[in-house]
């Protein structure tokens, strides 16, 4: 039964617990279990909660007593180690956070508590979300699940490699250039960025505050919906959350699975995103897809997005330029690592002696490069510019979003590649982001779903739904549909993983 | 090609407060280098006619009344601090001995 539990989805471990055929302790233990198991392989946790057990029982204990419980009380979830924990470590993979213990909730982490859910961990991730491949990190790399040798992703690694090795069912990430999506699609895992501002990111440890999303982490549509169902919507602590009256993403969810949702939907191909350049397989499986589509009475159309071509120099200076002025408040002062230099040193000294220490080879880069973008004659030049492109690319979205309802490209260019193999070239790994970029920078919505393994290689690969600002309902209701077409072709994708432990 | 030399490296550790060693500098001269003429394809596009974006949904400014809530305690607030004492936090000094 331990093992069973662990391949549940959320809403099957939902259902179970309603109709109290499992408690939360034995769904939260099974899951502990498998941690114990093969998380010495995957690394997917940098920190394992001491008290979940203990706030299973307390949740079947309110259930034993007839409380009302949201519908997914007693499920266990991982939470990205970029979401402030008061009871736990809260460090965004950064050695200058080692063993920082906040002293208060993020929102989203709040509202899981609320609602009753379980957190079982905080997961790895590349340093202040700093990466594609969770190689960043300062605790050392969370590797795939498919494949120990291969990256998962990132800046999510952790929690798409926890939801995809069944070491959680659900989880929460971040997504500022596509760190929800690309985890997702090479892991085989379902990952949604919200609309810029649907989640609160109050406690959020921030990257670029222009682009960062909160989102939800599954093995299933309808589990993302839920989970999204229950941490999105206005929060006065996040000025910049929206106050939009967001409808049940779970129930659009569940009518997609069962209605024909595609017929008579215009779906767009972004012709700069389905690119010659593409690794084959994903290639092959992205146009089998679209067939699958057109087949359900889905009608494709092309659509052209000019000005993506500069979406990857765009973010490129935008998200430094803001990391650089948001990681500004490591200073050695209020928390985390201070390092005085021998011999002592001003508070300035000791600040720049700690940042040398305490920041990993990437965040440096990027807080150098954020620094020239902002400095005084290359302001124009660099942000300037790349705020106009910005413009250019949501006049794109614009003008695709009237000729289709949503848009579709793969999630990520490749499957999953050789921790190392771009670890020393920044270029080659910012690259990699360039499916997913264009909707951080227009804030819209985005999805990846698992659309069958790669023939050459046999790794997971990921087709991606946008959909316009607001509409993130869309993705649930279509993605739901699609997600019964990928299953009755391929099956369910993380069945065919091989065994761990 | 970019203009980064090693001393505009230095210059930006500085104002970025990070005191990186000469290795790191010189390493950060190349990469930075090939980053920035990469990027620096923002500027074909961006004509004098196009507005900027700095924010991808439109939003007005945001005010509540101005009314105490719940707030962190001292205790709370300094939790996490290097150095703290009598309820504040502790640092080094500001000026060195020739300011």
């Amino acid at each position: 039964m331990s093992a069973d539990l662990t391949r549940r989805t959320a809403a099957e471990l939902s259902a179970l617990l309603g109709a109290r055929e499992v408690s939360s302790v034995e769904v939260t233990r099974a899951h502990l279990d498998r941690i114990a198991a093969v998380d010495a392989d995957v690394h997917a946790f940098l920190h394992v909660s001491e008290t979940a057990l203990a706030t299973a029982a307390e949740i079947d204990a309110a259930r034993g007593d007839g409380a009302q419980l949201g519908e997914l009380a007693g499920v266990p979830v991982a939470i990205k180690d970029v979401l402030t924990t008061r009871d736990m470590p809260s460090t965004a993979g950064s050695r200058i956070l080692e063993g920082w213990i906040p002293p208060y909730d993020a929102t989203p982490v709040a509202r899981l508590r609320a609602a009753g859910l379980v957190p079982l961990g905080k997961t790895n991730m590349d340093e202040f979300a700093m990466g594609s491949s969770t190689e960043h990190s300062a605790y050392g790399p969370t590797r795939n699940p498919w494949d120990l040798e291969r990256i998962p992703g990132g800046s999510g690694g952790g929690s798409a490699a926890a939801v995809a090795a069944f070491e959680a069912p659900i989880a929460l990430g971040s997504d500022t250039g596509g760190s929800i999506r690309q985890p997702g699609a090479v892991t085989g895992t379902v990952g949604v960025k919200p609309t810029y501002g649907g989640v609160s990111r109050y406690g959020a440890i921030a990257l670029a505050s222009s682009l960062d999303q909160i989102g939800p982490v599954s093995r299933t549509v309808l589990d993302a919906a839920l989970l999204h169902d229950v941490v999105g919507g206005h929060d006065p602590r996040d000025s910049t959350s929206l106050t939009d009256a967001w409808p049940s993403f779970a129930e659009a969810a569940r009518e997609g699975a069962l209605a024909d949702s595609l017929r008579g939907v215009r779906v767009g191909v972004v012709r700069e995103l389905d690119s010659p350049g593409f690794q084959a397989g994903v290639s092959q499986r992205f146009h089998e897809t679209l067939e699958l589509l057109a087949g359900a009475g889905a009608e494709i159309v092309e659509v052209s997005a000019p000005h993506f071509e500069y979406a990857v120099a765009a973010y490129y200076v935008i998200l430094p330029a803001e990391a650089s002025s948001n990681l500004a408040k490591f200073d050695s002062v209020r928390f985390g690592m201070r390092v005085t230099p021998p011999g002592g040193g001003t508070v300035e000294q000791v600040m720049a002696a700690t940042r040398e220490a305490g920041f990993g080879p990437e965040v440096k880069r990027r807080i150098i490069l954020g620094t020239y973008a902002l400095s005084a004659g290359y302001y124009d030049a660099y942000y300037g510019s790349a705020q106009q492109v910005r413009t250019l690319i949501q006049r794109d979205f614009a003008g695709a979003f009237a000729q289709a309802d949503v848009l579709v490209s793969p999630s990520a260019p490749t499957t999953a590649f050789r921790i190392g193999e771009k670890v020393d070239d920044p270029l080659a790994m910012y690259l990699n982001d360039v499916t997913t970029i264009p909707a951080n920078l227009a804030g819209i919505p985005g999805m990846s779903i698992p659309m069958g393994l790669a023939p050459e290689d046999g790794l997971p690969t990921g087709f991606q739904l946008m959909a316009p600002a607001h509409e993130d309902v869309r993705l649930y209701r279509i993605g739901a549909t699609l997600e019964r077409l990928l299953t009755e072709r391929h099956g369910r994708i993380l069945e065919q993983a091989p065994a761990l432990g | 090609m970019s203009e980064i030399t090693p001393d505009t490296v230095r210059h930006l550790a500085e104002l970025a407060r990070i005191a990186l060693s000469e290795e790191e500098v010189e390493r950060l001269t190349g990469e930075l280098g090939a980053i920035v003429d990469s990027v620096a394809k923002v500027a074909e596009v961006a004509t004098p006619d196009v507005p900027a974006t700095s924010h991808p949904i439109p939003m007005a400014n945001v005010f509540r009344a101005d009314v105490p809530g719940a707030t962190l305690t001292t205790e709370e607030a300094l939790a996490g601090a290097p150095e703290s004492a009598e309820g504040r936090f502790v640092v080094s000094a500001i000026l060195g001995e020739e300011q």
